[in-house]
């Protein structure tokens, strides 16, 4: 490596670094400017029309507290929170029961229901016949509606039940020779083990559920009932959102209303981004498809 | 009487002659509490997968609510020939190949390309804070992406129409105007996964063995020739692999998307296969109709899907299965 510091060397690292710089830039600037006029105060915004650069001394949360202060958006936050957080349980217990099983070689149905499952990633029923069946099952206008019909994901069962096959046989073995059944061996020995899994598995669940939009459309048609990204939808493209804010408010730009209801929305994830970051390994993810 | 108990002694003989299900029954008495853990799951993929994979029947009849997917008459390839010969389907076949490509050619040469730059990076916390902003779109919604687009490309107070109007030009109106809208479809999918996309080829990255780039830079080589000798063709079978999982999934051009940012006034390029479904069979009740373009849609990208792992394991060495 002794000719690594030479000039052109220098000049490469250089150009590689303004490259990615002007990417990260591309990715951040709409974000920031979105943030930017959803503090706007309504001088500002008259005379500028949304700017980069509003100075921290002017910047009003006004906003934020006409939106939270309303009755549809803090109503329909909750609803997400509620499909977010039960939906989430109840993918993993349904995903860990699946899984457990299938990552055992002396478990008769392995193999086909493997098959099974894989099928499904291969060719479904479609759009149509799958709302017609949860409709069939009376699920429709219901928040079942929004958790059953994607209960387990092929792709995280698949997952997880890679890790548990990679977990060591000693330890389920040693404890059951002292008398452990399945299910003891699964709820004391297994799932302790395999909190880093859990946890994978349950942030990429419980994201999907947080930014889910199409299903409610779909299987929801009680406004009183749409979770949050199908408020935020309407919002986003009515003429007039003074209906979802409280009608005797300091008068707000729209695009400032807009963008604060966006930001509200992306909270939620930039809390857990953090977490979600620790497990970006792709391999945890990738390898484990495979069988 | 004694036939009576000749014929079930026969039947119950006939029922032990299949091993397998002799030996599921004895793994059933064994492990009991394995079958009682898999049968949520099972009984979820019967009704929410294999039911409405059945339910794909009624393209072959006419769906009637009352009388559900086995009481609607059979009318045979009547709604196939309906959609073949339909101008709509043509039109929404070439929105959903078109959009589905250009994605394809110009969001994977930039993953890549974004992919090989990352790794250049030698600086720690420069290379983890490219990563952790590029990542953070690919969490957010279509719904959020379409509150980002409508004020990065407003046509008054947009900052990429404000750049416009400085540089002298009119300002464009991305999200109605037919012109435009597929490229926005374009970009925006680029923006949102540019960085999660290399996710996949850093994996690959990370596994080549440091003694090549010693042995050429020994050699004499540049950085820029052990990019192009050494590490693009350890990641060609990725590049392959990816490639070929895309084609296989050429037929969905991104529902979510396409629905959440489209409007009426570009119907025209941007009504995709997924949101004719939907907008025909829910909203107008055409449902056998719709299942029939549904099913269109599910046998070919199986068979595309198929064809592609087949070639990805040919050409690349590895396959998705």
């Amino acid at each position: 490596m002794m000719r690594s510091m030479g000039f052109g060397e220098k000049a490469f690292d250089v150009g590689v670094w303004i490259i990615l710089a002007l990417v990260t830039l591309a990715v951040i600037l709409p974000l920031w400017y979105l943030i930017m006029i959803s503090l706007t105060p309504f001088e500002i915004w008259t005379r500028t029309g949304g700017s980069l650069f509003v100075p921290p001394a002017q910047w009003t949360f006004e906003g934020y507290k006409q939106l939270l202060s309303s009755a549809r958006l803090p109503r329909a936050f909750g609803i997400s929170v509620f499909i977010t957080t039960v939906g989430t349980a109840l993918n993993l217990i349904a995903t860990t029961l699946l899984a457990y099983p299938l990552s055992k070689k002396e478990f008769k149905l392995r193999q086909p229901l493997l098959l099974a499952v894989l099928f499904t990633t291969l060719f479904s029923g479609g759009l149509v016949p799958t709302y017609l069946v949860v409709r069939q099952l009376n699920l429709t206008n219901t928040y079942w509606s929004l958790m059953l019909p994607n209960l387990i994901s092929a792709f995280n069962l698949l997952v997880m039940k890679a890790f548990f096959q990679n977990l060591p046989d000693e330890i389920e073995e040693a404890a059951r020779i002292d008398g452990a059944s399945d299910w003891q061996v699964l709820w004391q020995i297994v799932l302790p083990l395999s909190k880093p899994i859990l946890a994978t598995v349950g942030l990429f669940y419980a994201v999907a559920h947080w930014n889910s939009f199409f299903d409610a459309i779909l299987y929801i048609s009680n406004t009183e009932m749409h979770p949050l990204q199908v408020v935020l939808r309407s919002i986003l493209s009515a003429g007039n959102i003074n209906e979802y804010v409280n009608p005797d408010a300091a008068i707000m730009p729209q695009e400032t209303l807009r963008m604060a209801a966006v930001v509200l929305t992306t909270l939620p994830l930039l809390f857990v981004y953090p977490l979600l970051q620790k497990h970006f390994t792709a391999g945890t993810l990738l390898g484990s498809v495979k069988e | 009487m004694s036939s009576v108990v000749e014929t079930r002694a026969q039947e119950g003989r006939r029922f032990s002659i299949t091993p397998f299900f002799q030996a599921l029954v004895r793994d059933i008495r064994r492990h009991s509490v394995l079958y009682l853990m898999a049968l949520p799951g099972i009984l979820y993929f019967l009704i929410f997968r294999y039911y409405p994979m059945y339910g794909a029947i009624i393209a072959f009849k006419d769906y009637r609510v009352l009388d559900g997917f086995n009481g609607s008459p059979w009318v045979g390839f009547k709604h196939f020939q309906a959609i073949f010969s339909s101008p709509f389907f043509y039109n929404v076949l070439t929105n959903t190949l078109l959009i589905s490509i250009y994605k394809l050619i110009f969001g994977l040469p930039v993953a890549v390309i974004f992919a090989l730059l990352l790794n250049e990076v030698r600086v720690a916390w420069f290379k983890r804070s490219v990563q952790t902003i590029t990542y953070l779109p690919h969490f957010l919604s279509w719904v959020v992406i379409f509150g980002v687009l409508l004020t990065t490309l407003s046509p008054s107070t947009g900052l990429v129409n404000k750049a416009i109007v400085a540089s002298g030009g009119q300002p464009i109106n991305f999200m109605t105007d037919p012109k435009w809208f597929r490229s926005v479809l374009v970009v925006s999918d680029i923006w949102k996964d540019l960085g999660w996309g290399t996710i996949i080829y850093l994996a690959a990255l990370a596994g080549i063995s440091p003694s090549l780039y010693e042995a050429a830079a020994v050699d004499g080589a540049t950085r820029f020739q052990r990019i192009v000798y050494i590490t693009l063709p350890s990641i060609v079978p990725v590049i392959v692999l990816v490639t070929l999982l895309r084609i296989g999934n050429l037929l969905s051009a991104g529902f979510e998307q396409v629905f959440v940012l489209y409007n009426p006034a570009v119907y025209s390029v941007a009504d995709i296969i997924d949101t004719w479904v939907y907008r025909q069979g829910i909203q107008g009740f055409q449902f056998s109709v719709a299942a029939a373009v549904g099913l269109f849609k599910g046998v070919v990208g199986t068979v595309l899907l198929v064809t592609a792992n087949w070639a990805a394991k040919k050409w690349a060495g590895t396959g998705i299965w």
